[in-house]
């Protein structure tokens, strides 16, 4: 047990209680609704009423302020789906489980809104709706990969199998992530190449993409709000017999 | 970290590193398949297949485009700065279609070497600006160029 300690943080073995977690959650929840609806709302209003419209494209590129952010929390989220399996499948630890099985229909909401939002956008632009090139495939790839977890989650019924056996396809489909950030860069795609990234100066002026800063941590922020409720709540799902979740369940 | 755990560690490392390789070889194996489109350098050095439906991209050369009176009938160049193909195309062309821009056609290549579109699509480069910042631009000549590699990979 002295030689766990080191591997790793006293944090991680703190989150492994569901109670520790609930109630650590439950701390963190207001705050990270505050600033979700607080950078939205901001958001929303700067991207689409004040930043300027694109010289060649006008007003319909103000779609990227819904685009880009659900593109980029797709695949965070499932990167932490598959990590979190895999911590599930190492350490046999519950609620990284939990945390697992409630990416996945996050995540795959934000990879349809991602799909939905590039078509609506790819129409007036490109002159179609749908190309099959290696960008918008693998994303779609991305959203399949979202439902094949979801279904073979609900199809298992002992849920310590369900969560290894969704775990195991998670991280199988973790090698599509970087063929997702890298199509546009390793092949001749109609998608172009990232406008936004770590390392480098945008490819647009910063009144442009400030409010897209923005809008992508408040998609954080609301992605992490959606995640501990799910979380809190399948933690009390499971937990339904503990003590300490009858005690809370009878003080409400 | 146990025994067990690590043993668990390594198959989980075995699974993501084993599927990486796979796929990774797959990709490369098939990495003409998934272009979308052949680029004019590869066109005029014969890498693309005639009378069969491909796809094109590059620019549309400044000055190139020849659109017919009477119909819908257009011709332009295409170039990726390395080769230049002739493009004709009978239809609508996106919004986005202008000289200089990228853009994605559908068709085949006939026997004298021009492309015959059926379909015209835009290719919208990563550089989104404000009109103000981009007549600026113009004017001092400094306009961003779609580079030649975004057609050749």
């Amino acid at each position: 047990m002295a030689e766990n300690k080191k591997w790793m943080p006293r944090w991680f073995y703190q989150m492994a209680s569901p109670r520790w977690c609930y109630d650590f959650t439950g701390k963190l929840l207001p705050w990270f609704a505050v600033a979700a609806a607080l950078l939205l709302a901001a958001g929303m209003v700067w991207a689409l009423a004040f930043a300027p419209a694109d010289y060649q494209q006008g007003n319909s590129f103000r779609i990227i302020y819904i685009h880009v952010p659900s593109a980029i929390l797709a695949q965070s989220c499932y990167m932490l789906m598959a990590v979190a399996g895999a911590i599930g499948l190492i350490w046999k630890m519950k609620v990284a489980d939990m945390v697992a099985k409630a990416c996945a229909p996050i995540g795959a909401t934000v990879a349809i809104l991602a799909l939905a939002t590039g078509a609506i956008w790819g129409k007036p632009t490109w002159g179609a709706w749908w190309v099959w090139d290696a960008r918008l495939t693998s994303m779609l790839i991305l959203l399949f990969l979202y439902l094949g977890v979801i279904a073979l989650h609900s199809a298992i019924e002992s849920e310590a199998t369900a969560a290894q056996a969704s775990a195991v396809l998670a991280l199988v489909g973790l090698v599509n992530i970087p063929i997702i950030k890298y199509s546009v860069e390793w092949w001749n795609t109609l998608h172009q190449p990232a406008t936004f990234t770590l390392t480098e100066r945008p490819a647009m002026p910063v009144e442009m993409w400030l409010p897209l800063l923005v809008m992508v941590i408040g998609f954080y922020c609301f992605f992490a709000v959606s995640l501990m409720l799910r979380v809190r709540n399948e933690i009390l799902r499971r937990e339904r017999r503990a003590g300490w979740v009858r005690d809370l369940l009878q003080r409400v | 970290m146990n025994a067990k755990r690590k043993q668990r560690l390594m198959i989980v490392l075995f699974i993501v590193f084993g599927v990486t390789v796979a796929v990774g070889l797959t990709l490369y194996a098939l990495s003409q398949n998934i272009n979308l489109f052949y680029s004019p350098k590869q066109i005029v050095a014969g890498e693309a297949p005639l009378d069969t439906r491909i796809r094109a991209g590059g620019m549309v050369v400044e000055g190139s485009i020849q659109r017919d009176s009477n119909s819908l009938k257009v011709s332009f160049d295409m170039t990726d700065y390395a080769d230049t193909v002739r493009v004709e195309y009978t239809g609508i062309l996106p919004d986005l279609f202008r000289e200089g821009q990228g853009i994605v056609a559908q068709g085949k290549l006939d026997a004298n070497g021009v492309f015959q579109a059926v379909e015209v699509l835009a290719k919208h480069d990563e550089n989104y600006m404000p009109p103000e910042v981009a007549e600026a631009l113009k004017e001092s000549g400094q306009m961003p160029r779609q580079a030649a590699e975004a057609y050749n990979k």
